[in-house]
């Protein structure tokens, strides 16, 4: 084992020989976090009593669910052999929502640790991310984690790894993040096998983008990777996108708190202070050169995010709207692929309607904005964007179904994407009729080791969005594990089906779904509604509609009581507070029309709880 | 009187209202409650604020009489010294518990307590309630004798099976009897029925209407039965060992009363009460959904006078306790602001036949009127003689209705 460097390299004068850049590819709770933290301990830039469980995710969320959203990079110092070198762990994302920022993330390595639990084998999340590190040319060091565990099966997954990327089982690293074995060897091992960076010191800078944070404090924090020349404090730098220039105001490295330095050169990571407040002025994927001798010709890979999953935000409370839009403002600043516009909904009344990388971003989104600025939400069932032509020509992109055309539609065009399943063997028969059941067509399959198998799809986007996770997850008694990728669009026979209470169209609950499924859908959106609004002073249908068509309809039969018998002995007070503690009831109605129809059953009917039950946090 | 009390301010120990108690005392009637906290057995359906004999810890029956003559008395002496213009009494009722439980000679003296601190309007009315089986024709007389003008019999039912479910120990055959000897002593006769009761069929209640009806009372009362919380009969109905009856069949049963009563010449005037004319309405029950002033005196008693409402100590040793040491009874009070009272005045006016001129409704309770005929839950023929009057099916959803009329 080697021991800590007694010095560290100084930023901006060390040469590229002595950097190595890697990344950790793994899947949600295979123990990234875990290794990470050991590494921070191994090297010395925490101390052990300092250390924090997963120190580098900061936001609470992240640490809960054990995953990251906000990749970071730290510099850690290691000798070997005598010599000393600065490593830089980039941490990346771990999910599926966030495949463009991982992508971006790889570009700035010339290494990656694929990291698999060897009691669990490798997710479809980290072959998806293992491509994308293939394709970026990245050396990549396999590794088991958790060989502590009873149920490992280290073996078994080594073979695995071996057959997946070549070489031999007995290659694969095995290491546990939580007792550390194993940790010291892989730092070695990187150090040995992952490439120097490589780029011209005296050609015009180009620094590109990774990561993107807001900081209350600070602005927006911008993570780049140098690969041509130099930054420095005090220099007007530029966007290659956009053209804006800023001021550097402070640049260093994090280790693992940001550490102010003279400035970064070739090859190093590190992180730049301009004073903007808006993360998109520091876009992922862009290029950083400087004003005064700027590059002529951009990084390669830079993109816009584009929305993939759509839903609308209502504050359950009307009068929080204002604190929502507020929210959203603060979100946005560090989350450049988070967009909104105001919506009305008739049921719902004042919102957003949100677009979101995909389901996790939209839940990531969701929860912070309860837990962060305390307001509570409904949010409508996702919707994915569809191009609409209508008889006369005119296509519309729809991304709220209540805006679906009404007229003669020519043709409806729905996102497709190549989908990846991950499971033992036993399930794919379950998998297959799943798939099926959601429009898929079976791209193949293959055997992953002895016992595994990845099944690939393409799918309509709109059918993965409707529960197709929680769906593929309890039919694999939770092995099933999902990517995805965009592969463009086709057209498809859709409908939009409306719900109708006593006749008034209940805008939250139109959807836009396969004419096939049409009735399903009616069925269960009146049939939930039925068992979910309490009954009224009259009778109450329930209609499921395409157009003018009724496709399904349940009815709630008219209330014939509500009074209460006596008063007690003149206890006015008891009956008094009964009253009030119905019209407390009848306040947190939504009215459709006459029908008051309980947030709840909202909430219930579009998340298919049923009945509503009270979820404790 | 049942459940926990209302949260509310601890009331003073010499029971004193505050000044507002006494504004336009005088365009205010004055009754007396008299709680009688005592039964032989308790019935299953029963969270009234009553115990049995073996429930008392060492109170003693005998001793009650005397110590609800002395909140009567400290009672006079508070009005006086919290400035409210001392009234006859309009109505006095006898509840429980089984107020007939005690000799009458007992509610003679309580009675007399009440007559002599404050006197009796000419015609006051003067109410009992009486267990078919707690009394005799001798009983009835004292009764009578002592300035008693009305009883209230617990009939419930007229079907055994019905009841026993109850738990009420009476033979239906003893109320003709009853009736018949009440009507020797010259009292008003009213019958208090129970519907609903697990077990019960339309056909039931049929039976127990016809038999009421046919005992020619002043007044009959018809109760849904609530299955309150902490009762036997909540635990037999949460075991399953009986089947509760749903509100759609209540309403059935309530409408079944509507129909048999009206075609008997009897008028509704409050929600579940019915009399052959105005003259047998009881004005006590009246004085209570009209806001007016009264006195509850005993363990657990509700009082009201301008606005201020309280309540006495639950259990009889503690009110005991609290009387024969000179202190108020009363362990919590409420003193009900302009916006509170508003609210009282149309949840409890709306339940009377007629109880509310519309042109006394805020803008948004005048506004829901057309809409509330339109539902058949107000009579229009009414609304347009400027009375807000209930429908049949206005009164089975009346709770409903007040929650439109009241502003949100």
């Amino acid at each position: 084992m080697s021991p800590r460097a007694l010095k560290a390299l100084e930023p901006a004068a060390t040469a590229p020989e002595f950097i190595r850049n890697f990344c950790i590819i793994a899947h949600i709770d295979h123990g990234k976090s875990t290794l990470a933290d050991r590494m921070l301990q191994i090297t010395g830039v925490v101390d052990d009593r300092a250390m924090r469980a997963q120190y580098l995710d900061r936001m609470d969320i992240e640490r809960e669910r054990g995953i990251t959203i906000k990749s970071q990079a730290v510099r850690m110092p290691w000798e070997m052999d005598g010599v000393t070198y600065a490593l830089n762990m980039i941490d990346t994302p771990g999910h599926v929502d966030f495949t463009y920022e991982v992508s971006r993330s790889l570009a700035a390595c010339e290494g990656a640790i694929l990291l698999v639990d060897a009691a669990q084998g490798i997710e479809a999340q980290t072959l998806a991310n293992l491509y994308l590190a293939l394709a970026n040319d990245l050396t990549i060091i396999p590794v088991l984690n958790k060989i502590d565990l009873p149920a490992a099966e280290p073996d078994k997954y080594a073979r695995e790894l071996a057959d997946l990327i070549g070489g031999k089982p007995e290659d694969v690293l095995r290491v546990s993040g939580k007792t550390g074995a194993g940790v010291a060897e892989l730092l070695d091992l990187a150090t040995r096998t992952i490439p120097a960076p490589v780029g011209d010191p005296n050609a015009p800078t180009r620094a590109m983008i990774f990561d993107s944070v807001y900081d209350s404090y600070r602005g927006v924090v911008t993570y780049v990777r140098m690969i041509d020349g130099t930054l420095h404090p005090r220099e007007k730098i530029q966007m290659m996108s956009t053209r804006a220039t800023h001021e550097v105001l402070e640049i260093g490295v994090i280790s693992p708190e940001p550490t102010i330095s003279k400035g970064l050169s070739v090859g190093e990571v590190g992180y730049l202070i301009t004073g903007v407040k808006d993360v998109r002025q520091s876009k992922v994927g862009d290029t950083v050169t400087t004003a005064l001798r700027p590059a002529t010709d951009a990084l390669p890979g830079y993109t816009e995010p584009q929305p993939m999953v759509f839903s609308g935000l209502y504050p359950i409370d009307g009068s929080d709207y204002p604190a929502l839009r507020e929210a959203l403002d603060k979100l946005k600043l560090s989350d450049a692929s988070l967009g909104y516009e105001p919506e009305t909904s008739v049921a719902l009344g004042f919102g957003f309607r949100c677009g979101f990388l995909g389901l996790l971003h939209l839940e990531i989104i969701t929860e912070r904005i309860d837990r962060e600025f305390g307001i509570d939400l409904i949010t409508t069932a996702p919707s994915v964007p569809y191009e609409v032509t209508t008889d006369d020509k005119k296509t519309v992109t729809v991304t709220n179904p209540s805006e679906f055309p009404n007229g003669k539609i020519a043709q409806v065009m729905e996102p497709i994407v190549k989908a990846a399943i991950l499971a033992p063997k036993d399930y794919v028969g379950v998998i297959m009729e799943l798939c099926q059941s959601r429009r898929g067509t079976l791209l193949g399959m293959d055997y992953l080791g002895e016992d595994r198998v990845e099944i690939r799809y393409t799918m309509p986007l709109g059918e993965i969005v409707f529960d197709f996770f929680d769906n593929l997850k309890s039919r694999t008694a939770g092995y099933g594990s999902l990517d995805y990728e965009p592969t463009g669009s086709a057209e498809a026979d859709l409908v939009k089906v409306d719900i109708l209470l006593q006749g008034e169209q209940v805008d939250a609950f139109s959807a836009i779904v396969h004419r096939d499924k049409a009735y399903e859908y009616g069925v269960l959106m009146t049939g939930r509604l039925r068992k979910l609004i309490p009954r009224q002073q009259f009778d109450v249908p329930i209609q499921a509609a395409i157009g003018a068509r009724i496709i399904a309809r349940e009815s709630i039969s008219a209330i014939r009581k509500d009074v209460l018998a006596k008063c007690y002995g003149g206890d006015i007070s008891r009956k008094r507070k009964l009253l009030e503690k119905q019209k407390e009831g009848k306040k947190r109605m939504k009215m459709v029309g006459r029908v008051e129809v309980p947030q709840e059953a909202f909430i219930a009917a579009l998340s298919g709880d049923e009945p509503p039950k009270k979820e404790k946090k | 009187m049942a459940g926990p009390h209302p949260l509310g301010d601890p009331a003073p120990l010499d029971g004193l209202l505050p000044a507002s108690a006494a504004v336009d005392a005088g365009d205010r009637e004055f009754s007396v409650y008299l709680h009688v906290p005592f039964c032989r057995v308790r019935c299953g359906y029963c969270d009234f604020n009553t115990y049995t004999a073996t429930e008392l810890r060492g109170v003693k029956q005998s001793d009650y009489a005397s110590q609800a003559v002395l909140e009567v008395e400290s009672a006079g002496r508070v009005l006086i010294e919290s400035g409210v213009p001392a009234r006859p009494v309009s109505t006095v009722f006898f509840g429980g518990g089984t107020p007939t439980l005690l000799p009458v000679g007992d509610l003679t003296r309580m009675l007399h307590a009440v007559r002599d601190q404050w006197g009796f309007v000419p015609g006051a009315e003067i109410t009992t309630e009486a267990n078919p089986d707690s009394v005799d024709a001798a009983y009835l007389q004292g009764l009578a004798d002592a300035g008693f003008t009305r009883v209230s019999f617990g009939m419930q039912s007229a079907v055994p099976r019905v009841l026993a479910t109850l738990e009420r120990t009476h033979d239906p055959e003893r109320v003709p009897l009853v009736v018949q000897w009440a009507r020797d002593a010259g009292l008003d006769v009213s019958l208090d029925l129970i519907y609903g009761t697990p077990g019960e069929t339309v056909a039931d209640w049929r039976t127990s209407l016809e038999y009421a009806i046919n005992q020619a009372p002043d007044h009959i009362s018809t109760y849904s039965l609530i299955v309150e919380e902490g009762t036997k009969l909540a635990r037999q109905i949460r075991r399953g060992d009986v089947a509760a009856i749903d509100d759609d069949t209540q309403a059935e049963f309530y409408e079944l009363a509507d129909e048999l009563l009206g075609a008997a010449g009897f008028h509704w005037y409050e929600v579940s009460n019915w009399a052959t004319d105005v003259s047998h309405e009881s004005r006590h029950n009246l004085a209570y959904w009209r806001s007016h002033d009264w006195w509850g005196v005993g363990p657990g008693a509700h009082s009201h006078v301008g606005g201020v409402r309280w309540w006495n100590a639950k259990h009889p040793a503690a009110y005991a306790e609290r009387v024969l040491a000179g202190h108020s009874p009363a362990v919590g009070r409420e003193t009900l602001d302009a916006e509170t009272r508003e609210v009282e005045r149309v949840l409890l006016l709306s339940r009377i036949r007629t109880g509310i001129p519309i042109a006394s409704l805020t803008e948004h309770g005048r506004h829901e009127i057309a809409g509330l005929i339109a539902d058949e839950l107000v009579n229009a023929r009414a609304a347009i003689h400027g009375d807000l009057e209930l429908t049949l099916r206005g009164r089975l959803l009346a709770d409903a209705v007040v929650r439109r009329i009241l502003p949100d």
